[in-house]
């Protein structure tokens, strides 16, 4: 099915069960343990060995040797698949340093040797025995060095553009802002690390990993273990999460795969945490330049936004600038995103990439703007809305855009009116007090995703797709479209997942799955509706189904009288998206109280008010939110992977060292979704929320520290030691 | 991790005995920090005498008025003893201010004491360390050394006794009492517990080999009113960037114990001198001779901060 024009009145307007709050269907198995993960896959393969493996112990070099003879002599020890005797392994579309790397070492913790045993004790203590020898090569870790060579990115035209004349424009400006402000490299930190069980059949190999993209990582191991994407099986039903980090194969899948073949056995591989940081993607960290020029009634004349990141491929980046064209208008623009090449560990996609780091610059300038123009920052935002274009984008329609609202609103449920404007005068005893807002935008793009539905002759109803629930609650809104489409009850519903044997889906990325999938499914359902039409005799597209039954006129039929029937479709989406700027908005708020003696920050309220679309179902949606409000605390106060740059690496890299918010730093958090729905996104009129929520908040926090204190630190994580000294003096 | 053989020793002395007598022995206590390191091998022990079943898990009164508590008790039994929480309870806040639920029911007293430190390159076995390999340099003196110590370090060594619980021991002059291998006990007070690193950062305590602790003793209550004040980066389950532990009396005299800055709890009883004086005359005095790093300046200004505001938290 092509989704070929904006969608009009359909089922979904009078929906019963999409839209309402559904617990999730896979919650019985999750809370009890027995949704199986990767690493707990005991069934699935008899006599699994374990694996384990060893990371690089040198940023950049050569392994001159290694010496196995002791660990391959170790108790338990089935076979060692090493660096110093194995070819490289091929690279792929989805990843750039090889995940196993030959002599030539390209990161820290790289994978330069897979030990596999009889038990996961073996294993480690064998790869404890081995004996690694390099010489060091010359490495270049510093992005700040690294920024003013750096070229602009050259991959994606769009990451740089000039429109009106910006300089000029900015020159003349009577109020302006002009800062600088950087983020740090991030760790995806999800619970469950990196897990794989690899199993070989003659040619064919089975990996049951933790992977939110099953296609891209089959054809991904077909090039990176240069076979046969059809002798390939990728099985990955449940996620502990993956903010992005599983977006790719990674070396748990690889070294599985190579194990099992030297052990002749099926291997498992869960990576040790202290491996997490180094072995894996992460999100850049950027440098960010933020110019702004505005009138005095605030309506904002030029804007310039600049970028630095590095990454190993010296391509990609981390985008900041992603938000600024589409957040806030102004005749004159100026964007430049630049890339350094950098030999820290890969940078990839993290939640939000581009959108997280931009909008922790781009609103705070907006609230240092503000502040100049003696201008609620709420208003200022407002005033500034793009209302109905997309700024230097003349040609593109807006889908459907509510940012105003969502300041309005939220300002109102926040108190925002309570707010002291003059930042640093609410003080009770030892806690100044404050508050911030922001705006949040990110893209709501569609992707491709098929499924199969397949009823039994009991009219059940069984739901297949490749797509992945990364937490995100997939496996319910697929339930809840196909009952709806089918008019089933939700329990005669099942959904099987993350099956590579499945129809390809959009996967889990870029908050594009929750309305691919759906509309995925929804194409399956009506391919189903017609086959069942079909048998039983009437016009299936005319019909309604409902109850168990289709109904058209006068005449009713038990849909379960067609008996056992498969359908298979896709939705594909039509040219005439390319029309349109298809985003979601929300307005950030966030209250916090600073101690003014030792300027500990406790976050005390939260609020984000979302434009989304319909929201499929807002009990999951609502997690997704606050799960992105909780990521974006840590963004704005704790998180940062430590670059040591004379070696190379990120140094905390444990979960000790990188703080991620813990219960205690998360208060009273608030998500409210406007009534919405965009009919140029899919036939449900959804969008996506899972980054969206990621997007601001942390911006938001900052701004009420700001607020709080009356202090200014454009350098994130906002921890004490960057302010204590301008805290007010003690007695 | 090393495979290893274990026991379970049947007298503190037995115990003492095994470990002195056993190459590559050690105690192992509640685990949780021991399994850690052996995980990544920066400890390798062959031999594990398990000190669970000594009796040593009660909190008891003394002749004087004091308490004594057996090295098994678990931090949250410690914490939660009503006369700790009565007469001690900068202690009781100090426990729970470390780690989490989970680990204070497992974590011990002996081995609280005994953590070791949290430098990240102490952690990473690709690193060099003096800590971990004698004469092998130190990779946080010119790196990553923002949680580290500002003070008590030396040349080959700069972390952090990391914490909590003997922060506030110290402040109380808790007494750790041992048995050595040979059957004799001895005490030995908090302050001269933990060494200072100088030239040989490996060897982190008084306790000569084998030597097991039995007991910390916590001498009379001190009366006064109890601090503890953790700063961290987050809001519970991290180390302390600058914890201070005071005991404060309402003349305005008492005690004062710095966390997060040094080898040791640090404290001085000329910084304690200083208490009527005010914050900024006790850190003076406590840090005159510190040697921060650049990372890791901010701590000595927050110090003086955090105590500033338990002071004005006294005299409110
Ligand atoms: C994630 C995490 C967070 C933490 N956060 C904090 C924190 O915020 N603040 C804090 O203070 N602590 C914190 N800790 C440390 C925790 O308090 C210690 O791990 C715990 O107290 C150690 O006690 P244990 O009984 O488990 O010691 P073990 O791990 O069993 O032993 C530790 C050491 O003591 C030795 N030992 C044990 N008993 C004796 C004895 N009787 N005589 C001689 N030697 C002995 C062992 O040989 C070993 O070397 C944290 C730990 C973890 C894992
Ligand atoms: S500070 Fe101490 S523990 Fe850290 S690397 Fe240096 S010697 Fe090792």
């Amino acid at each position: 099915m092509e989704f070929n024009a904006p969608a009009g009145e359909n089922l979904f307007d009078r929906a019963k069960i999409v839209g309402k709050s559904t617990p999730r269907i896979d919650g019985p198995l999750k809370v009890s343990g027995r949704a199986p993960y990767a690493a707990e896959r005991h069934d699935v393969a008899a006599n699994q060995a374990y694996g384990w493996i060893v990371g690089a112990g040198i940023a950049k070099g050569r392994i001159r040797a290694m010496d196995l003879d002791e660990a391959r002599r170790a108790p338990g020890v089935i076979a060692i698949v090493a660096a110093t005797e194995h070819e490289p392994v091929a690279s792929s579309d989805f990843n750039y340093a090889p995940l196993f790397g030959g002599r030539e070492v390209s990161h820290y913790h790289q994978a330069i040797a897979v030990v596999v045993a009889e038990t996961f004790e073996q294993a480690r203590a064998a790869a404890g025995l081995i004996r690694t020898s390099y010489t060091n090569g010359e490495g270049t870790f510093d992005l700040k060095k690294a920024a003013p060579g750096a070229p602009l990115a050259s991959d994606r035209p769009s990451d740089s553009a000039k429109i009106g004349d910006f300089d000029a424009a900015f020159a003349a400006a009577p109020v302006k802002v002009d800062e600088r402000y950087t983020t740090p490299d991030e760790a995806h930190a999800m619970m469950e690390p990196f897990a794989t069980i690899a199993a070989w059949d003659g040619p064919k190999l089975t990996v049951w990993t933790s992977n939110q993209m099953i296609e891209w990582s089959r054809q991904a191991l077909a090039s990176i273990l240069k076979m046969d994407a059809d002798n390939i099986r990728v099985d990955s039903p449940y996620i502990g999460g993956g903010f992005g980090g599983k977006l790719f194969v990674r070396s748990d899948a690889v070294m599985a795969a190579l194990g099992a073949k030297a052990a002749k056995r099926p291997v498992k591989i869960a990576m040790q945490r202290p491996l997490m940081f180094n072995n894996a993607t992460h999100r850049h960290a950027t440098m960010q330049r933020l110019r702004i020029g505005a009138e005095r009634d605030g309506r904002i004349v030029a804007i310039g936004h600049e970028n630095w990141s590095g990454n190993i491929t010296g391509e990609a980046g981390e985008n900041a600038t992603l938000q600024t064209p589409k957040l806030y208008s102004g005749a004159n623009r100026l964007i430049a995103n630049h890339i350094a090449q950098l030999d820290l560990p890969e940078g990839n996609a993290m939640r939000a990439p581009g959108e997280l780091p931009g909008h922790l610059a781009l609103e705070v300038a907006m609230d240092e703007l503000a502040e100049k123009l003696g201008m609620d920052p709420v208003e200022l935002r407002i005033v500034n809305d793009t209302q109905g274009m997309v700024p230097g984008e003349p040609d593109t329609k807006l889908s459907d855009r509510n940012l105003t609202r969502c300041l309005r609103e939220g300002a109102d449920m926040f108190g925002w009116s309570k707010r002291e404007a003059r930042p640093g005068r609410s003080r009770k005893g030892r806690w100044l007090t404050g508050m911030g807002v922001a705006a949040g935008y990110r893209a709501a793009p569609t992707m491709k995703s098929g499924a199969r539905v397949r009823m039994t002759d009991r009219g059940q109803l069984v739901v297949e797709t490749d797509m992945t629930d990364i937490g995100t609650g997939t496996y319910t809104i697929l339930a809840q479209t196909a009952a709806e489409t089918m008019g089933l009850p939700l329990d005669a519903v099942r959904v099987e997942l993350g099956d590579s044997s499945f129809p390809v889906s959009a996967g889990s990325g870029g908050q594009w799955g929750a309305a691919s999938s759906t509309a995925g499914v929804y194409a399956a359902c009506v391919a189903l509706r017609r086959m069942i039409g079909e048998k039983l005799g009437f016009d299936a597209d005319a019909a309604t189904f409902d109850g168990g039954r289709a109904t058209l006129g006068v005449e009713s039929w038990s849909i379960r009288d067609a008996g056992a029937l498969t359908a298979e479709d896709s939705m594909t989406f039509g040219e005439f998206k390319k029309d349109y700027d298809v985003g979601t908005y929300a307005g950030h708020f966030a209250e916090v109280k600073v101690d003014a003696y030792t300027g500990e920050t406790y976050i005390t309220r939260m609020l984000a008010v979302c434009d989304a679309g319909r929201i499929l179902n807002p009990l999951s949606a609502r997690s997704q939110v606050i799960g992105g409000m909780v990521m974006a605390a840590g963004a704005a106060l704790t998180e940062d992977l430590h670059v040591d740059k004379r070696f190379g690496f990120f140094a905390n890299h444990d979960l000790a060292g990188y703080e991620v918010p813990v219960h205690a730093d998360i208060p009273h958090q608030e998500c409210v979704f406007l009534d919405t729905l965009d009919p140029v996104s899919t036939p449900l009129k959804a969008k996506g929320v899972g980054e969206l929520g990621i997007c601001g908040p942390g911006a938001a926090v900052a701004n009420a520290i700001y607020n709080a204190t009356g202090i200014r630190v454009r350098d994130y994580p906002l921890t004490l030691d960057k302010y204590l000294d301008r805290l007010p003096a003690i007695a | 991790m090393r495979s290893f053989t274990y026991e379970r020793a049947a007298s503190p002395a037995e115990a003492a005995r095994a470990v002195a007598t056993t190459q590559g022995a050690k105690f192992i206590a509640g685990g949780t920090n021991l399994i850690d390191l052996m995980k990544l091998e920066i400890e390798t022990p062959t031999h594990l005498v398990d000190v669970q079943d000594l009796g040593l898990d009660r909190v008891e009164e003394t002749e004087e008025g004091g308490l004594r508590i057996g090295t098994f008790v678990s931090n949250t039994a410690l914490s939660a003893h009503p006369r700790v929480r009565e007469d001690y309870a900068v202690l009781t806040r100090a426990i729970q201010a470390g780690a989490s639920g989970q680990l204070r029911n497992k974590a011990s007293t002996g081995g609280n004491l005994l953590q070791r430190t949290r430098c990240a390159y102490f952690y990473d076995t690709n690193m060099p360390c003096n800590k971990r390999k004698p004469g092998d340099g130190c990779a946080a003196i010119d790196g990553f050394s923002r949680q580290l110590g500002v003070i008590g370090t030396s040349d080959s060594c700069i972390a952090t006794y990391p914490g909590d619980m003997a922060v506030a021991m110290r402040a109380l002059d808790a007494v750790v009492e041992t048995v050595k291998p040979d059957g004799t006990a001895r005490a030995i007070p908090v302050a001269d517990f933990h060494r200072l690193w100088g030239d040989t950062p490996h060897i982190e305590t008084a306790l000569e080999p084998g030597e097991m602790i039995t007991h910390v003793r916590l001498p009379t209550p001190l009366g006064g009113q109890h601090f503890y004040h953790k700063v961290r980066d987050r809001r519970s389950y991290a180390y302390a960037l600058v914890s201070v532990a005071a005991v404060i009396q309402s003349d305005g005299t008492g005690r004062v114990a710095f966390g997060g800055v040094a080898p040791k709890p640090w404290r001085s009883e000329a910084a304690d001198a200083q208490l009527p004086n005010g914050a900024a005359a006790v850190v003076r005095t406590a840090f005159a001779d510190a040697r921060p790093t650049e990372q890791n300046a901010f701590k000595i200004p927050l110090a003086e901060r955090t105590l500033a505001g338990i002071l004005a938290e006294m005299r409110s």
